[in-house]
């Protein structure tokens, strides 16, 4: 019953009115970024980091964080299924078959059974955190120096292997944050490294002006070389509630989403992007009629919506348990704790129960918001679908700007998005996928302090990663993963997998 | 030799040269030994092994591979989203907010192909209203409002 305990420890310090007004606000800014194309959760969340620096109660920032980042993912939805383009990358799949269902005028049933499914795998995922958390947090205390480098380097590799395009890359995008994660002083000779005499840069660059320059910045220019073609459903929305038949098609895709998103969640890199595509192509195996799918099946809309809500909650476990990022996301998370001066890891658990606990259970408490909030919204939501994307970006610029400044009320961190815009820029034009290099500079002074006490311990020997059996066996997972993607049969598998996720 | 994959020979070009940069400047700091590490040793390892995967990443793009010519850059957005923040970041502790925000918002909006100055100078007003709403009245954040030679 230490569960239940846990869980109204929880309640108690996310239903202060304070929590349940970020709460609100997370969910709310989340719905409206995700429902815009153009900005991502990445982009909010580094946006607004820097004024969570305000907040008194670290809880309160990551609660509000937290609903950014699953309240865009529940809006994301409903631009897929009404403009028949993915507000968030988790919604790719989405628009298969959600937007033929609100072309046959059944938009009211997509969208609410999207919101079902979503709030179905929230409340499961929820729970599966509380459950299996504090057992995982367990065998991380028996986590050395040498384990947890080995950890990370497994981390990183898995993150990479799952990610889109080319491996070598995506590696060397890792390697790269990692260096540029060295910047600032040195913790255990108080050396300023590549500060260049920069007082601002002693203490490292600003990861949220990183994550501003490189994914806010930079996407803002590729969009507009792109230039925009949105078709708006704009018709009345009509009847919102399913049908019995619906209800019932959908029910065991939802289960089915629900449970292959939390254990997809768990692996670093893919999260709520690998299990909605998983699970779209699990349901089309499935069903009896498989040519329906993509010409508006329920089914198609029901299971990976549950899956990617789901696998975006429980990401949150390794990162909450282990203090280790499965994504982009979960670094900025990570950067949150540290600048309230939480050190993520398992400890989180025992010396700040009411901030684990807390965070758990708003989420569920931002499903339900979600719910309630969603439906009645959406009217609102086609409205804001029609602003063009030119009165958008300006402001999105904006408010990075300020964001920005806010970090340390000095206007050197808005001149550090500038290198990290053009470096952003640069990414896109040579094919170079960004999302690595937040995970790489995330760990970067971790790992080289884990190696450091490992080689310590070890005086000097680089066998004790290999020697110690967990180590030893982190380390072996991160070879076969590294090995089964580089071979060239699985390659050109794996090539095919990705190649069929895009057509 | 022709180059089949522009795009990766150029982005390992990029790697190599980022990573030998980071492992020369390393030398400057005390390497110390693996025992005993100075602030060198990682981030040379690092450099090393970037500029590797870069030159893995060149010789993978040489003969392998489809062809994948560079695309072309549009300077204008480029050039425009850069310049109004750098304008802004400038122009802040000096010209105070409410300028600052009129030059990045009339700045980067230039950079759309559909930019109408009407719908721009709306925006302006709307902008500065919510950010005087939301970050002067209700964060506090701390910054000049109106440019500082008027104040004084």
């Amino acid at each position: 019953m230490e569960l239940l305990a846990n869980l109204g420890l929880g309640f108690a310090a996310s239903l202060t009115a304070t929590n349940i007004f970020y709460c609100f606000v997370g969910v709310l800014l989340g719905t409206l970024i995700g429902v815009l194309p153009g900005i991502g959760p990445l982009a909010t969340i580094a946006m607004l980091l820097p004024i969570t620096y305000q907040f008194a109660d670290p809880t309160t920032a990551l609660i509000m964080l937290a609903g950014i980042y699953y309240g865009a993912q529940y809006g994301g939805s409903t631009t897929a299924i009404l403009v028949n383009l993915p507000g968030e990358v988790s919604s790719v799949v989405t628009v298969l078959d959600g937007y033929q269902m609100a072309r046959q005028g059944r938009p009211g049933p997509a969208l609410a059974i999207a919101a079902i499914g979503s709030f179905f795998a929230g409340t499961i995922a929820t729970l599966l955190i509380a459950a299996f958390a504090p057992p995982l947090a367990e065998v991380a205390f028996e986590f050395g120096p040498a384990e947890y480098f080995s950890l990370m380097v497994l981390g990183l590799i898995a993150a990479v292997v799952l990610a889109h395009g080319s491996i070598l890359k995506a590696l060397a995008m890792v390697v790269f944050g990692l260096l540029i994660g060295m910047v600032g002083t040195d913790v255990n000779s108080g050396v300023a490294r590549f500060s260049f005499d920069i007082p601002e840069l002693t203490d490292g660059i600003e990861l949220a002006a990183i994550a501003m320059g490189i994914f806010g910045f930079g996407e803002i220019i590729a969009n507009l070389e792109q230039g925009e073609a949105r078709e708006v459903f704009t018709r009345k929305v009509g009847r919102l509630l399913p049908s019995g038949a619906e209800l019932r098609a959908s029910a065991a895709p939802i289960v089915r989403g629900t449970a292959l998103g939390s254990f997809l969640g768990l692996l670093p890199g893919g999260g709520a992007v690998l299990s909605s595509f998983t699970s779209y192509a699990l349901e089309k195996k499935l069903s009896r009629t498989p040519e329906r799918f993509g010409k508006g099946a329920i089914e198609g809309v029901a299971g990976p919506e549950s899956a990617n809500n789901a696998g975006a909650q429980t990401s949150f476990i390794p990162m909450l348990t282990l203090g280790i990022p499965t994504t982009p996301t979960m670094a900025l998370m990570i950067a949150a704790m540290m600048i309230h001066n939480i050190q993520p890891g398992p400890q989180v658990m025992t010396s700040n129960p009411t901030l684990f606990w807390g965070l758990v259970t708003s989420m569920w408490i931002g499903n339900l918001m979600l719910v309630i909030l969603n439906l009645p919204l959406i009217g609102i939501w086609i409205r804001l679908l029609t602003v063009p994307y030119r009165l958008l970006y300006p402001a999105i610029l904006l408010f990075c700007c300020i964001g920005a400044y806010s970090i340390n009320n000095n206007v050197f961190d808005v001149y550090v998005t500038l290198p990290f815009a053009i470096l952003g820029y640069v990414f896109r034009k040579l094919d170079c996928e960004p999302a690595p290099l937040l995970l790489g500079l995330v760990l970067g002074s971790l790992m080289e302090e884990y190696l450091r006490r490992a080689m310590t311990i070890s005086r000097g020997d680089w066998s004790v990663f290999v020697t110690r059996p967990l180590s030893a066996a982190l380390l072996a997972i991160a070879a076969a993963l590294l090995l089964a993607v580089l071979l060239p049969a699985i390659a050109r598998k794996r090539e095919q997998a990705f190649a069929e996720e895009e057509s | 030799m022709r180059i089949r994959n522009q795009r990766d020979f150029r982005a390992g070009a990029m790697f190599v040269a980022i990573g030998v940069a980071f492992a020369a400047f390393s030398q400057s700091y005390a390497l110390g030994t693996p025992a005993r590490m100075g602030p060198g040793f990682f981030p040379t390892m690092l450099g090393v092994l970037l500029a590797l995967l870069g030159g893995a990443i060149v010789v993978r793009s040489l003969a392998t591979g489809e062809r994948k010519p560079m695309e072309k850059v549009r300077w204008r957005a480029l050039v425009l989203i850069l310049l109004s923040v750098l304008v802004f970041a400038a122009g802040l502790p000096r010209l105070g907010v409410v300028v600052s925000i009129a030059l990045l918002v009339g700045i980067s909006s230039l950079a759309a192909e559909d930019f109408r100055w009407k719908e721009t100078l709306a925006s302006i007003v709307v902008l500065i209203a919510l950010s005087w709403l939301v970050f002067v009245k209700g964060l506090d954040l701390q910054f000049p409002v109106w440019p500082v030679f008027l104040v004084h």
